[in-house]
């Protein structure tokens, strides 16, 4: 092969290294790192992110005057800002849950919000009639109505978390797979790269289409 | 009205960040004032030290993004002409996003040498894979009325691709454009922090690796500013497109 073993491993190669992490305590402890911040970036990303989304899209104006704000602050390239948050969180987990935190929960607030929007006037209306509280509006009427789209923001945010948190992790971290892939770039162990990216890999798309098919018969069932 | 809002909102953002900053609910060592990072971004801008870096990241950027728009479109036609190859490939471009494809960026130096090239590669992969998925998804989308008016019209392959395909496609081209800027961006910013002889990523990693507070909050407001006025034109562009087409109100 042209790039030669420095390169890209072979399979072989790559499924030795697999099992060979497998059998590791240091690639389970790291992993475990990786689960824990990762979990907790998508459980932050969420309540925020569907709360903020709530409020956003039930009143109309605050929702227009944030839109754009939102969908600038989702498009920024948020691994320029992995200085600023070493210098506010510190190494840690606090920083690696951070970083899954800003990259998951501008998608959540802004599929929530619309979803909250495009909700029917008919449902409001009747809501109205039937003198619901805010409460109740918002518990039998708005996050039914709105959980297709709520779901759809869930998705994108977890797919986003992972990539949050292992960004956050090659840069700013003491642990976690992600740290486990720079440690590797820097002793140019091309097989633990591979065997790592091909790891990731699989799970996100296992991952991303189990979602996706809840997703899709979610907004399926939608009249 | 609701524009001046708007700024009101971001003005007050920025203030109540300023009051933190200055009252030490913020340490200094953590964050400057908003205010010191605008005068240090003046004077780095004047005093010429950085033209360099801001070039050779700029123009690694347009060459990436180029390369992942052309690229991309061409795959996307070339994959919508084969379903068969395409039904390989889908679950790979699915799951493209989710890894951080600047892991492969260190392989890339070794293969291309330290310097520009492997910057414009990883950005260039980094774009590549959105351009695909939406050159495809607006292929896809053509209604096929279009299509039985081209066949009606006996329009050959080459004009109903430039004269209805093309259009029709128009605003998912633009979604793809869109998106293979920005992941370009991101691409060679990240490979820059990583490793890299110069551009704008490299000097914020090095002011920040040398405490260097004030250049790195000046570089950083930059840096930012500048993404999100690229950010927001390219998606006013989109959503003019969009409106066009009549796909939005």
């Amino acid at each position: 092969m042209w790039v030669g073993d420095r390169g890209i491993a072979s399979p072989a190669e790559t499924a030795n290294r697999l099992a060979l992490l497998f059998g590791s305590p240091t690639f389970w402890s790291n992993a475990a790192a990786t689960a824990e911040a990762f979990a907790f970036s998508v459980v932050i990303a969420l309540v925020c992110g569907v709360t903020i989304g709530l409020v956003l899209g039930l009143f109309h104006r605050a929702g227009e005057v944030c839109d754009p704000i939102l969908n600038a602050l989702s498009s920024l390239p948020k691994i320029t800002l992995y200085p600023v948050i070493l210098l506010f969180f510190g190494l840690g987990l606090p920083a690696r849950v951070a970083f899954g935190t800003i990259h998951a929960i501008f998608p959540m607030i802004i599929l929530t919000m619309n979803g909250v929007r495009t909700i029917k006037p008919v449902l409001r209306k009747s809501a109205r009639a039937m003198q619901l509280s805010l409460a109740q509006t918002l518990r039998t009427v708005f996050l039914p109505a709105a959980l297709p789209e709520i779901f759809t923001g869930l998705r994108l945010g977890i797919a986003l978390a992972l990539l949050g948190t292992l960004i956050g992790e090659m840069f700013a971290a003491d642990r976690g797979i992600g740290f486990m892939l720079m440690q590797s770039v820097e002793r140019q162990d091309s097989t633990t790269i591979t065997a790592l990216t091909v790891l990731l890999f699989a799970l996100a798309t296992a991952g991303g289409t189990g979602l996706l098919a809840i997703d899709e018969r979610l907004h399926h069932g939608k009249p | 009205m609701i524009a001046l809002v708007r700024l009101g909102v971001v003005a007050a953002a920025v203030g109540i960040l300023e009051l933190c900053c200055r009252t030490g609910a913020i340490g200094r060592f953590t964050m400057l004032p908003p205010s010191e990072m605008a005068v240090a971004l003046g004077n780095l801008l004047t005093s010429g030290k950085v033209n360099g870096d801001l070039i050779f990241t700029a123009t690694n950027i347009a060459a990436g993004a180029t390369i992942a728009i052309v690229g991309g479109f061409s795959a996307g036609l070339l994959l919508h002409a084969f379903p068969r190859v395409r039904l390989v490939v889908t679950p790979l471009l699915a799951g493209y996003y989710a890894v951080p494809t600047f892991v492969f960026y260190p392989l890339l130096i070794e293969l291309l040498g330290l310097g520009r090239l492997p910057l414009i590669v990883i950005a260039a992969f980094s774009g590549i894979v959105g351009m695909i998925v939406n050159t495809l998804d607006g292929l896809d989308r053509i209604p096929p009325v279009y299509t039985k008016t081209a066949r009606s019209y006996r329009m050959n392959a080459l004009s109903s691709a430039l004269m209805l395909k093309l259009p029709a496609a128009a605003p998912h081209l633009v979604t793809g454009v869109k998106l293979a800027i920005s992941y370009s961006i991101i691409g060679a910013i990240a490979g820059e922090f990583i490793l890299s002889v110069a551009g704008i990523g490299r000097h914020i990693a090095f002011a920040y690796n040398n405490l260097d507070n004030r250049t790195m909050y000046a570089l950083l407001l930059l840096l930012l500013t500048v993404v999100t006025i690229v950010n927001v034109v390219i998606h006013e562009w989109e959503q003019r497109t969009r409106r066009r087409w009549g796909l939005l109100p």
